[in-house]
């Protein structure tokens, strides 16, 4: 990974080897099959204002250790915060006894699939501000500086803007003789206009599309984002959508840009193949999938020029990291090629289950104070190999909406009944944009709606888009997750009409 | 190991600021969790994280410097109030800034943090095990999570302030599924301790679930008359409480905003006989008698930290009352000060009986579970997108007689509160979608 950062020394100059050495040992006592010590630090720093003046600027610094033990074919887990050898132990200790009480509970022997050792290994993301070393103030300043310039728009009665920041420390050592230790930087910078219409009675806003990142405070001066076009359009898109007809309910041919298309790839997709949740261990919560390994290989996800990857390697991707929480060096494999289901996310013991082979390296874990489970990789659609721009895909469109950014979403407990709304929807009239109507949203089942993609963006067009707040899990973990795909085309799906369905 | 009281008074000593809050929260909690009859993962955990709000006056108004670290020594604490300090020197002056509340030690002050460990799992570990067993004989699978928290906050100021609350949260839910998956079933309940809970009336109600599932019946979406029992009830009031913010309502944006300005407080949103309140001294479901704030948003202030809490309506025979507020978003508004309270209670004056006796009452309903996967789709209306799920059974003739599809739903649960064509007692209820993280009746 190019990147010129160092882990910072903070960190370095804890006690790191010393407690893993100590939580490995202990667990050797207890004749445990596998063992592993992870010490985390998570700082946290989010900054929000309202009308340019700053309402809150809290900080977090979380640093905590985990022992995970394999005693008898049954996990053990305990963590603790006190970072001393007596604590390593007594946790470890915790561990072993969750072992022993879960045994007699507990059918399946839990295998992990075979890894390589790695030894003494570090990475860190690819960043080169690191945001906790620029000063509060001159954040807030440029926060307010942006959230001045939408407010001086007619149309803008109030602004909200916000920054989260996460620096992310891990140093993992297990029974095998791998050893670890990483820093991932990302951000996620959001500004928010509302505007009111008297005369009609309605309110809205138009939220900024800017994806959080893997990426420095260099992000909000402009690295990889266009900040001074997003802020400059923002105001106008309000004014437009306060105004805008309401959308006739009905079957429309879809445009739909990277800045929505993600959130459907994350939840129609990116769950759909975690094979924890199709092998029903999410089912009490996050839910299962439609997308069961006995239709591995055979399920037509969607059309023939669907191709989705799974990586967690890509440069500023909020899923990627150099060694995952089960010490797997990380990839990039395919989910779905030529539109059928051809992989799914992994970890050490999901693929030891199925027989899959090597993990593709998605164990993560939110906090010290959690155990490692599967999570969402960077999910990604391919772009098309020709240049196919959004134009393009528009100009094919005789009686469809072109939608952009996202907003409310939610999916059944399968992944296969969703609906999905967005910041604005554009009418497309005989391969012309036509401006925006208001209060659409689309609906439609997983299998038909990528089965209805015929046309795909290229490579021009392909955008890495993302969430910090992927949710899962008892208890419950939060995960960020990026998603890359270009613009891309659907026919004849399902758009409501909201107000309408709300019986006004 | 310093006690946690130890650990204040070191913050409170080696602070440089002109006044400083401290809330620290020692929490213990353990877990298991189970799919396919078997354990899979298990946890035990103890947390300490301090919040330091150090305030520093200035001639333009107040500044904080607002940090929370897992802290549990004197060093980490005193480089933790170092820091935040440094911050409040840093930082433009607050809008939020307010007196820092003044009091004195609370009776318990002195008292240790409350504890949980994995032991208290051992007959809910048996019963379940009882229960694995029963699943396995009869073919069908079980799902399903228990944890036990227990979290004990104290609170003080430099202005002689000290609180002290200890909460405990326990929750369970199970889902059941017959060996082909085609269906499935699910009970939950939360508690404050987990020797509440009974493994084998869980079970049972799975169980009874499960049979009225093996009928099942496709209906095609459309507008039905609905029961729904009071976790699915939860599931969309607490999206209510999440949204009651007085300064968004204020700016426009919330269900809660008049359309022509201002809020609705005083206007009928209701049916009359409607209260939604909180109380955190309600018995079997009580919680913070004071305000503990870690950041400051649209409707809580550091700067409040430490004020009582009272049982508050927000909407009383079908009227807003009160929306949230901190002292700042009070003033800005106009409203009353009424900061949010962590529980929730919705009930209809004069109503009675279960939800068997809902069933019985109808002619031909369905019958929800729970809901999933909420989320707000107009704000203005409050309109929110969602699902059925475990579980929508079809009620003829005052009886259920088979399962029936889920369904996604388009509904505003304040429009819902002015629709409601009958209504049961109020019970403590678990949220399917939001109970993890919040307790309501």
């Amino acid at each position: 990974m190019p990147t010129s950062r160092a882990v910072d020394p903070e960190f370095l100059a804890l006690p790191l080897k010393r407690l893993g050495d100590s939580a490995l040992q202990r667990a050797r006592d207890f004749h445990a099959e596998h063992t592993d010590f992870r010490l985390e630090r998570l700082r946290t720093q989010r900054l929000t204002l309202r009308d340019g003046a700053l309402i809150d600027a809290s900080e977090g610094d979380e640093i905590g250790f985990a022992v995970r033990v394999i005693i008898d074919g049954t996990w053990g887990f305990a963590a603790g915060v006190a970072l001393t050898t007596d604590e390593v132990v007594r946790v470890t200790e915790q561990a072993a006894r969750m072992a022993m009480v879960a045994k007699p509970i507990s059918t399946e022997r839990i295998e992990l699939a075979t890894e390589p050792v790695y030894r003494d290994k570090t990475w860190v993301s690819a960043y080169e501000v690191n945001p906790f070393e620029v000063p509060v103030p001159e954040k807030v300043a440029l926060l307010a500086r942006w959230s001045e310039r939408l407010s001086a728009h007619a149309a803008v009665d109030h602004v909200s803007a916000s920054v989260n920041q996460v620096s992310e420390n891990k140093y993992y050592a297990d029974s095998a003789g791998t050893t670890t230790t990483q820093q991932r930087i990302r951000l996620h910078p959001s500004l928010e206009a509302y505007g009111t219409d008297r005369q009609r009675g309605i309110f809205d806003s138009m939220r900024t599309t800017a994806p959080p990142v893997g990426r420095g405070w260099e992000y909000l001066d402009g690295a990889g984002y266009d900040w001074d076009s997003e802020l400059a359009a923002l105001p106008e898109h309000l004014a437009e959508k306060l105004a805008a007809p309401s959308v006739e309910a009905g079957s429309y041919d879809l445009v739909i840009d990277p800045s929505n298309l993600w959130l459907t790839i994350h939840e129609s997709i990116g769950h759909a193949t975690e094979l924890d949740r199709a092998l029903g261990y999410e089912a009490n919560y996050a839910g299962t999938s439609f997308a069961t390994p006995d239709r591995l290989r055979t399920l037509q996800y969607g059309s023939g020029g669907m191709h989705v990857t799974g990586d967690r390697t890509i440069d500023h991707g909020l899923a990627t990291v150099g060694y995952d929480d089960d010490g797997v060096a990380t990839q990039q494999w395919d989910i779905v090629k030529d539109g059928v289901l051809v992989g799914y996310q992994t970890d050490r013991r999901m693929a030891a289950l199925l027989n899959l082979g090597r993990s593709n390296g998605c164990a993560f874990a939110d906090s010290p104070g959690h155990i490692p489970i599967q999570r969402m990789a960077n999910v990604s659609l391919q772009p098309s190999a020709d240049a196919v721009s959004t134009a393009d895909l528009i100009a094919g469109v005789d009686h469809g909406l072109y939608v952009v950014g996202d907003k409310s979403w939610s999916i059944d407990m399968q992944r296969y009944n969703f609906q999905f709304t967005g910041q604005r929807f554009f009418a497309i009239r005989d391969g012309q944009l036509a401006g925006q109507v208001r209060d659409a949203a689309y609906q439609a089942t997983t299998t038909d709606f990528w089965g209805s993609m015929d046309a795909v963006g290229g490579r021009d067009t392909w955008v890495l888009h993302g969430a910090f707040n992927c949710g899962k899990a008892q208890p419950g973990q939060v995960a960020p997750v990026s998603h890359g795909c270009p613009a891309a085309r659907f026919r004849d799906i399902r758009i409501l009409n909201t107000t309408s369905e709300a019986g006004r | 190991m310093p006690t946690p009281q130890a650990l204040v008074d070191v913050a409170l000593e080696s602070t440089s600021a002109d006044q400083c809050i401290v809330v620290l929260t020692e929490s213990s909690t353990a877990n298991l969790r189970w799919a396919n009859n078997t354990l899979t993962t298990n946890g035990a955990m103890t947390g300490s994280h301090v919040t330091v709000i150090s305030v520093v006056d200035g001639t333009a108004g107040a500044a904080a410097g607002v940090l929370t670290r897992a802290a549990t020594t004197q060093s980490q604490v005193e480089a933790l109030v170092a820091a935040a300090d440094e911050a409040a020197r840093a930082a433009a002056p607050a809008d939020d800034a307010a007196d820092v509340v003044a009091g004195e030690p609370a009776p318990d002050w002195a008292a240790d943090p409350g504890h949980t460990s994995i032991e208290v799992f051992t007959d809910f570990a048996h019963d379940l095990g009882a229960a694995f067993g029963r699943a396995n004989s009869d073919a069908h699978l079980l799902y399903g999570y228990v944890e036990q928290d227990v979290s004990t906050t104290y609170l003080a100021t430099s202005r002689g302030l000290r609180l002290r609350h200890e909460q405990p949260t326990s929750h369970v839910g199970i889902t059941g599924k017959p060996a082909d998956l085609s269906t499935s079933a699910w009970v939950g309940q939360a508690a404050e301790d987990i020797s509440e809970f009974s493994v084998g009336d869980l079970d049972a109600e799975l169980v009874r679930r499960m049979g009225w599932a093996q009928r099942t019946i496709d209906l095609p979406a459309g507008r039905y008359d609905t029961i729904l029992p009071p976790t699915a009830v939860a599931d969309l009031a607490i999206y209510a409480y999440f949204v009651s913010s007085g300064r968004d309502a204020h700016e426009g944006q919330t269900v809660f905003s008049d359309p022509q300005g201002g809020t609705r407080v005083g206007q009928q949103v209701a049916k009359p006989g409607v209260r939604l309140h909180s109380d955190p001294h309600r018995p079997g479901l009580t919680a913070s008698p004071f305000l503990a704030a870690t950041s400051s948003d649209s409707t809580q202030s550091v700067f409040d930290n430490g004020l009582p809490l009272d049982a508050t309506d927000w909407i009383a025979d079908g009227r807003l009352q009160a929306l949230g507020t901190s002292r700042h978003t009070a003033q800005l508004t106009g409203l009353g000060l009424t900061p949010l309270v962590d529980n929730l209670l919705l009930g209809v004056d004069g109503a009675a009986g279960s939800v068997d006796d809902l069933v019985r009452s109808a002619d031909r309903a369905l019958l929800l579970t729970c809901l999933w996967y909420i989320r707000e789709v107009d704000p203005q209306t409050l309109l929110l997108t969602g699902l059925t799920r475990d579980g929508v059974y079809l009620v003829e003739g005052g009886e259920v007689v088979g399962a029936v599809n889920n369904f996604r739903f388009n509904e505003s649960p304040i429009d819902l509160l002015s629709r409601f064509s009958g209504a049961g007692e109020s019970v403590r209820s678990f949220s399917r979608e939001w109970g993890d993280y919040f307790p309501a009746r």
